[in-house]
Order: C-alpha cells, then sequence, then structure tokens
C-alpha cells in the first residue's frame, strides 16, 4: 500500500533503517534493521537561481497557503473529490499483532523461487549486543541453500519477503504477492506458433554468434550518470559554478548529504553505531538526546513515537515528535 | 481483457530485426491515498520554497546542485542536464546473449511482457531460439529520456524483458564483512540445521495473500458508509534466553506439530 504523496512527509537523505524488529526463528529471536541494498542515482538537489536548496512545502488546494504537517490528513477518493478521511491509528490497528515481527515458519529451496517474484532487496544487520544468533541464522541457511518465508508489515504495506542467506550476510528480499504479477493471458499476448524454420535457424545462428559466457558488470554501469559525473568533476576543477559550503555549521549539516549507505552499512555489520542511522530507544538525559534526535529524518522519529505508543503521534510536527521522544525517554 | 502497451521498440542484434510491444507484467495494487487539509479537506499540492525567504519558486526556474563531501555545491541548470539525457531512439540492442540467470536476480528492477508488433514470424522465432537455447539477452534501450539495461528471457512460453538496476545502483555483497564473533558451536549449528528442515516446504507463492491491504480496503468501506473503526495501541514481544536452549525448544514444538 503506497502512501504515495506523503512520502515526502519524511523525506531525507541519510541512509537509515527502514525498519526494526525481530526474526523469530523458532524460539530464536534476533533484533534485526533493514537496510536498503540499493542506493539512488546520483544524488542531485533542487536549488534555485541564486543555488539556494529549496524544501518541498504543502499548500492547501483551497485556500492557497502553506500548511503544517498536523494540517494534513490522508484521504482515499471514493469518487470524484469526495474522500474518506483515514487516521494514522486506523491503519496502525490493521498491523498484525506481531507487527514489528518477521518469524520464519517456512523455508524453501532458494533454487524454487522463481526469480521474476523478487522486487527489493534489504541488508539485515544485527541490533543488539551480541551477533551469535545472527550468525548461526546465516550460517546455517546458507550451508541448506534455503530461504526463509514469510510476511511482514512494514511503512504501510504488507510484504511477502524471502529471507537469503549470502557471504554469511542476511538479505531480506520482498517479493511480489502471486496477484501482481500478470500472467500472460492478461496480456493477451497472441498464442504462441511455432516459428518458421528457416527463420528459427537464422536466429539461433545469430544467437549463437553473440553468446557469451558470462556478464560483463561495466554493461550495466549507466552511461548518463558517467556523463553527469564527469561534468560535475569539471566544474569543481574549474571552480565554475560552484558555491562553497555555508559558513553556518547547522545549515551545511542540514545540507550534506554524503554519510554513505555503504560505509553505514559496513559499520552496522560490525556492531558499531553510524549516528543518525537508526532508531534507538531514547535514553536517560532527554536534553542530551536532542541534537541526536535532530539528526533522525521525521518518519525514523514516527517510528519510534509510535513504538513508546506517544499519544497523538500523527498530529505532531517534527519537533513536537523530537519533544515526545525525549521525554518518553526520561 | 488486453493489457495496453506502454512502449514500442524494435530488438536489434547481427542483421535480426523484432518489431515488439511493451507491456507491464506487474499490477499495482496498492491503495492510493491523497493529502488532504484536514480543515476542508482539500487535496494538498506541493510547491518548492525558499527556506530563507518562504518564497515559491516555480518548476521551470529551479536548478540541481550535487553536494560534495566538503559541502560544496556544483550548479547545474536544466538546460544542460537536458544534454546529457540519452538520444531517443526505438532500438533495443542485444549487447549479447549469456546462459540462462547467468545475469542474477538481485539486478532485476522490473518485468515487461513482449509482443509482437505487427509481423509476428520474427517474434515467435525469437521466443523458440531462446527457449530451445536456453539463453537470455542483454538488452539496452531509451525509454522516456532514461536509458534502460535489461534481460531478455522466456517467461511462461513468452519473450519477457526485465530492467535492471544499474551497476551503480547496488550495493555489492562482496564489499560487506559479515558480523564477527567467537566460533559456532556446532551442536547448535546441527540443531538450526534440524530445524530448518523440519519447516522445509515448497514454495507456493498463491499461498499468500496481502491480508493488510485487504483489511484496509474493508476499513475503508466501512467508513464510507459512516462507521467508526478501532484503534489499539501497538505491542511488544518478549526476549528469549539462550540460543541453544530455545532451539531445542523449538524443535520439539515442530515435532509435536508435524
Amino acid at each position: 500500500m503506497g502512501r504515495d504523496d506523503d512520502e515526502q512527509l519524511a523525506d531525507e537523505e541519510q541512509p537509515h533503517a527502514f525498519w526494526s524488529g525481530i526474526i523469530a526463528f523458532g524460539l530464536v529471536s534476533l533484533p534485526v534493521s533493514l537496510f536498503p541494498a540499493h542506493r539512488g542515482h546520483l544524488p542531485l538537489k533542487m536549488v534555485d537561481a541564486s543555488g539556494t536548496p529549496l524544501k518541498r512545502q504543502f499548500f492547501c488546494g483551497k485556500e492557497n497557503r502553506p500548511l503544517e504537517r498536523d494540517e494534513l490528513v490522508r484521504g482515499y477518493e471514493l469518487e470524484k473529490e469526495r474522500y474518506v478521511v483515514v487516521e494514522d491509528e486506523e491503519l496502525e490497528a490493521l498491523e498484525p499483532e506481531k507487527s514489528r515481527e518477521i518469524d520464519l515458519k517456512r523455508f524453501v529451496p532458494l533454487a524454487a523461487i522463481n526469480p521474476i517474484y523478487f522486487e527489493r532487496a534489504y541488508f539485515l544487520v544485527p541490533d543488539g549486543d551480541t551477533t551469535k544468533a545472527y550468525r548461526l541464522l546465516a550460517k546455517s541457511m546458507e550451508d541448506e541453500q534455503k530461504a526463509g518465508i514469510a510476511t511482514f508489515v512494514m511503512r504501510g504495506r504488507e510484504y511477502l519477503v524471502a529471507i537469503i542467506a549470502e557471504g554469511g550476510i542476511l538479505r531480506a528480499e520482498t517479493l511480489r504477492f502471486y496477484d501482481e504479477l500478470r500472467p500472460p493471458e492478461a496480456i493477451g499476448l497472441p498464442e504462441r506458433q511455432p516459428a518458421d524454420k528457416k527463420r528459427l535457424q537464422r536466429m539461433r545462428a545469430a544467437i549463437r554468434k553473440s553468446t557469451r559466457k558470462q556478464l560483463d558488470r561495466a554493461q550495466l554501469d549507466d552511461p548518463q550518470t558517467r556523463s553527469l559525473m564527469q561534468r560535475i568533476e569539471k566544474k569543481l576543477k574549474s571552480g565554475k559554478d560552484v558555491l562553497p559550503a555555508p559558513e553556518e555549521p547547522e545549515a551545511a549539516e542540514a545540507e550534506s548529504n554524503v554519510i554513505d549507505l555503504m560505509q553505514v552499512l559496513k559499520e552496522r555489520l560490525q556492531g558499531r553505531q553510524v549516528q543518525g542511522s537508526r532508531p534507538e530507544p531514547a535514553k536517560k538525559q532527554a536534553g542530551g538526546r536532542l541534537p541526536a534526535l535532530r539528526k533522525r529524518s521525521t518518519r525514523e522519529l514516527y517510528e519510534q513515537a509510535q513504538k513508546l505508543a506517544i499519544p497523538g503521534r500523527s498530529k505532531m510536527t517534527r519537533e513536537e515528535l523530537i519533544e515526545a521522544i525525549a521525554r518518553a525517554g526520561k | 481483457m488486453a493489457a495496453r502497451a506502454i512502449w514500442k521498440g524494435m530488438i536489434r542484434f547481427d542483421g535480426v530485426r523484432v518489431p515488439v510491444k511493451l507491456y507491464s507484467a506487474v499490477e499495482d495494487r496498492s491503495v492510493h491515498f491523497r493529502l488532504l487539509h484536514r480543515k476542508d479537506l482539500a487535496p494538498v499540492r506541493q510547491a518548492l520554497v525558499n527556506p530563507q525567504t518562504d518564497q515559491v519558486v516555480p518548476f521551470e526556474e529551479t536548478g540541481r546542485a550535487y553536494i560534495t563531501e566538503a559541502g560544496d555545491r556544483v550548479l547545474l541548470d536544466q538546460a544542460e542536464l537536458e544534454a546529457l539525457e540519452p538520444q531517443p531512439s526505438r532500438d533495443i540492442e542485444i549487447l549479447g546473449f549469456l546462459p540462462h540467470q547467468a545475469i542474477d536476480h538481485r539486478w532485476y528492477d522490473r518485468p515487461y511482457y513482449l509482443g509482437p508488433d505487427g509481423e509476428s514470424a520474427e517474434y515467435f522465432a525469437l521466443a523458440d531460439a531462446l527457449e530451445a537455447m536456453a539463453v537470455e539477452g542483454l538488452a539496452r534501450w531509451v525509454m522516456r529520456n532514461k536509458a534502460y539495461v535489461g534481460a531478455l528471457q522466456i517467461y511462461q512460453g513468452y519473450p519477457m524483458l526485465i530492467s535492471l538496476h544499474h551497476a551503480e545502483e547496488v550495493i555489492p555483497v562482496e564489499a560487506l564483512e559479515p558480523p564477527q564473533g567467537p566460533p559456532l558451536d556446532q551442536r547448535e549449528l546441527g540443531l538450526a540445521r534440524q530445524l530448518i528442515e523440519m519447516l522445509e516446504a515448497e514454495f507456493q507463492p498463491q499461498a499468500y495473500r496481502d491480508e493488510y491491504r485487504n483489511r484496509v480496503l474493508e476499513m475503508l468501506s466501512a467508513k464510507a458508509r459512516g462507521k467508526r473503526v478501532k484503534t489499539r495501541a501497538p505491542r511488544q514481544r518478549e526476549r528469549d534466553e539462550d540460543v541453544g536452549h530455545a532451539l531445542e525448544a523449538s524443535l520439539r514444538q515442530a515435532r509435536k506439530s508435524a
């Protein structure tokens, strides 16, 4: 279930955990966080003519004025311009009771999953103070060449997921639901006809001529990204169209998006924390927590508020969320 | 009911030309919401605002910036970005053929069925050849100002083009170090493997439904009829003790229910 145009509410570039919860393997439970295994293209920011980074803002379609987060509500369109209003709590109430858990009740041979089902991949990194259960599950799954299958809810959508172990690292790969894949009949493709013999021979000869043994990764490079990067490097060298970093440190902090996903993953797999990369329970000193909380994305803050069951969280502004979480952690 | 083609192109390699139409093989079944202004239930619109002046900047007047590690901004205008876009073309160029599944699924993005565009003799010859030779093609094409790479293969008897992630978009698992720790206990490893074997089943994708989505749709229709719906607070799960102990207990449970 998409959250569509409200995705932007929590649009932040810091690589962070998409989900934190428990993998249940029998009675063994291992706390994990999910990090995306994919990263976007070269990140570019929207700026105005003078190079000032712009922010997205929601405006009321009728009153034409900017709206705060707490003035927004989600609506489902029944018919043109008639909406059912849906509160966050109402959606949460529909989540499975163990919505923070991926319960591995079924394992299938890895090769039995048709690859067309795979949708998106996430790395699982161990949370908590020991990696033993994580390593044990990864090793035994890899030895057995099995994938664990489960369903779970993340970011307002239910996912079917295959947990796969490779190189001692666990991955969660979301799978498309059966009814999300169209069968060929639904497309209205013509019935297969046996090919003309001569044509088939020619086709086979042409294919044989250009058959290779292995994939050449360089062929997966994006020429557009490459030429864009070249252009950027050229500008950096000449200094043309380059604005120096702003002087006030706070602004610079808000702008830079250089904590690399790869770096975060490397640290987290070794059990080290990278600041701002993970929703964690608030500590004793509320005042001292504020700066750390400020580094988190609104989505993370909201998820934290959800965990702490802070009432009224869906109507809170970012700043209110930060304060409420800090208070709840006292 | 026939689906609508999203694009038309021409597969090309070594003198072969196969005109095809692309159809999305996935169906979006998500429940879509709009953001509304709570007071008047008017749909919101988004605008780009300069945070210092609160001035709205029209999209046409925006530029882009690449921000370096040091925080320097490299400015790019829309015209120069457009000039870097790939040339439009109808060609689906095949860079080469590979043994079936030589392209690992971690590269996969979205699948598209290919149907014939007009003349279908070459289309069926391609389908037969791909199937008989157990190969897949690595394809490159430009669709809607974007360069794609894809895997051309047979799925349920029909040619399919699966768009792939570009190399820089995939984090290579080889570049990561797995978590370290003291050596694993052989007995516990054996127990874990036993438990996996006991829980083994066939993969039956039909057996899973998006139940949450169904509940959301039910709730929406109840609300549309003017009913009130319940809310509840999330629950916490209790934590477990010793791994070996938990594995043994899990095996006992699995045996009982087997």
